[in-house]
């Protein structure tokens, strides 16, 4: 246990007298909850729009009020003529042009139905289409306003309702992907690059020389490393909770059991890593490339699983980041408890072992 | 006590796949002795060494070091040995005294015993103004010593060296083969492998290795006279040529 203790000591060491270790550690989470907290987000606000209005009546105009009184558009010019549409998009500030025909107001007094037309600059998809839909809604209700009055004999009002992320915040999404991929990378690539360290200098001869055992020269790499990861896990947490005011519905405690399972999911595969890697470049290399590309992609972070080709789909079944995603989403936002998340965490524990299992035979096969 | 061996090998084989590295070596090494083990590159010396002190299992044959079975009781020669490899593997970013505390502590020494070989050990080597440095600023030279006494460190009865001496200026290699005396007239029996045959006459026995046996083993004097040349150079040469 001395040995072991001194062991951890020396570890320590390692890293606080490391200037690039420390920044991976602790400057890099901070760094990217900012980053994806403040600067990547699925929202639209403040987006330039600009009407094309043939019919000028009362009608259209109140619809142009609506729009821009609302928080996610600027009316930010009227355009008069059809050329004008191609010109303001190619000068792209202007996002979106609402086009009202000649006989809007007309037809929706004496036939009752009428059109508008939205068109949208698509040369990024995701915008477009959110822009599409807001548009639609607040057209809706317009529409619903105007119907009350009217007393249309059948209709159907949808009343929808977001759960668990009402305002549809994209930040809710981002952390759970944040704190994995930081859990991920702060986890497996600094333990197989701290082991590999070792190999690379000679020490590690001298460590398996010596009276301590193997295992308790992996722990002892290990377990600085679990403990700094629960750190980052915390500084993710709190930050998510006090900056981004995201909520936690569920139990913290369950949090962190999930969270602890995790780290020692990464750190398996990052003594995985060492084993088939014997110099530093070559961990970092099988790290970056074998790991976190996998879990930015894959795991459901940024791009819905749902929506991949079945191979792809299949393919992210076996990386754990993905059933850890799905593990915190449900803890953090719907507040459940361990009998609903069960599943998803005994894949974690089995990859685990499974990692393990297959360290220790890798490193025996070495030793012979 | 002279007589007493501290290493007993018998024909040791190790194979890797078809490639036989080591074949079927015997020697034995006494007491204080200071037994070189020399041979080319590639010759097979560090796989020897490697099995003699733990970390690779033999294919066949049998070995005792420090009166323990290589096959059943590696746990108990790691306690008894020590080894200083060809790199001088201390940890760079740690300082010459937390170094000596580290590998005192997974040696299981007590503190105190460590506080009192760190103080001897400043002594000694004149380490008084380095002892708060840090390891990687240090020059090869110091390196090397601090190396070699963390090896003794627990006082181990047999201490495996391999080319110790590997990219150090000739005084400083001198220096260091007084501390080998060093340890061998307190007892400490010295196994070194290297390739300077100069260095070869300071040890008491020499075995040369040739591409995985033994083809020599005796005191160096005795060697150049059984091959009647004037150096260890020659003998190595000779060898190396009938081989061929």
């Amino acid at each position: 246990m001395k040995r072991f203790i001194g062991f951890i000591k020396k570890e320590f060491y390692h890293i606080f007298r490391d200037k690039r270790s420390l920044f991976i550690l602790f400057g890099m989470p901070i760094a990217q909850v900012m980053l994806f907290g403040f600067a990547i987000t699925n929202e639209i606000n403040n987006v330039d729009i600009a009407f094309f209005d043939k019919s000028k009546d009362a009608t259209t105009q109140e619809i142009i009020n609506k729009i821009s009184a609302s928080k996610y558009f600027t009316n930010k010019q009227m355009i008069s003529n059809d050329a004008e549409i191609e010109s303001v998009f190619k000068k792209g500030n202007i996002k979106a042009v609402l086009v009202f025909d000649r006989d809007f107001s007309e037809k929706l007094t004496k036939e009752n139905k009428t059109s508008v037309q939205i068109i949208t600059d698509a040369t990024d998809p995701n915008t477009a289409n959110t822009i599409n839909n807001y548009l639609s809604s607040i057209l809706q209700n317009y529409q619903q306003v105007i119907n009350k009055q009217m007393k249309v004999p059948f209709q159907i009002n949808p009343e929808t309702r977001l759960v668990y992320n009402p305002e549809l915040k994209s930040v809710f999404t981002f952390v759970p992907g944040v704190m994995t991929v930081i859990l991920m990378l702060v986890s497996a690539m600094m333990t197989s690059i701290s082991i590999t360290r070792e190999k690379e200098l000679g020490t590690m001869e001298i460590l398996l020389v010596s009276p301590i055992k193997p295992f308790q020269v992996i722990l002892g790499k290990v377990f600085p490393y679990i403990f700094l990861s629960v750190i980052n896990a915390v500084v993710i947490v709190l930050l998510s909770i006090f900056i981004f005011k995201m909520p936690v519905e569920g139990s913290l405690f369950l949090l962190g059991f999930e969270s602890v399972l995790f780290i020692i999911n990464a750190l398996s595969l990052g003594i995985l890593i060492s084993t088939v890697s014997s110099t530093q470049q070559t961990a970092m290399m099988i790290s970056l490339m074998g790991l976190m590309l996998p879990v930015i992609l894959l795991s459901g972070f940024i791009f819905p699983i749902a929506s991949m080709p079945l191979p792809l789909q299949i393919i992210s079944n076996i990386i754990p980041a993905k059933w850890f995603i799905i593990i915190i989403k449900a803890i953090m936002l719907k507040g459940v408890g361990l009998t609903f998340i069960w599943k998803e965490t005994l894949i974690l524990v089995a990859m685990t072992l499974f990692f393990i299992a297959i360290s220790i035979k890798k490193y025996k096969i070495r030793l012979e | 006590m002279k007589d007493t061996n501290v290493i007993q090998v018998e024909n040791l084989t190790k194979k890797f796949g078809d490639f036989t590295a080591v074949n079927a070596i015997t020697f034995e090494v006494k007491k204080g002795e200071i037994f070189g083990f020399l041979g080319a590159n590639g010759a097979g010396k560090t796989t020897a060494m490697k099995m003699l002190i733990g970390i690779s299992k033999p294919t066949s044959g049998n070995a005792k070091v420090a009166d323990f079975d290589v096959f059943t009781n590696s746990e108990d020669i790691k306690k008894n040995i020590g080894y200083m490899s060809q790199k001088f593997a201390l940890y760079d970013d740690l300082t010459v005294k937390e170094n000596i505390t580290f590998f005192g502590g997974i040696y299981g020494l007590s503190r105190k015993k460590i506080e009192e070989k760190r103080c001897l050990l400043v002594e000694e080597l004149g380490l008084h103004n380095i002892v708060n440095e840090l390891v990687g600023s240090l020059p090869l030279g110091w390196k090397q010593k601090i190396s070699f006494s963390v090896a003794l460190l627990h006082e181990p009865k047999i201490v495996f060296l391999d080319e110790p001496t590997g990219g150090v200026d000739p005084i400083t290699r001198r220096q260091f083969w007084e501390m080998i005396y060093k340890a061998s007239n307190n007892g400490t029996t010295v196994f070194v492998t290297t390739h300077y045959m100069d260095e070869a006459e300071y040890c008491d026995r020499v075995s040369i290795m040739v591409e995985g046996k033994i083809e020599a083993l005796d005191t160096p004097k005795k060697l150049k006279e059984q091959f009647k040349v004037n150096s260890m150079n020659d003998v190595f040469l000779k060898l190396a040529r009938n081989i061929e």
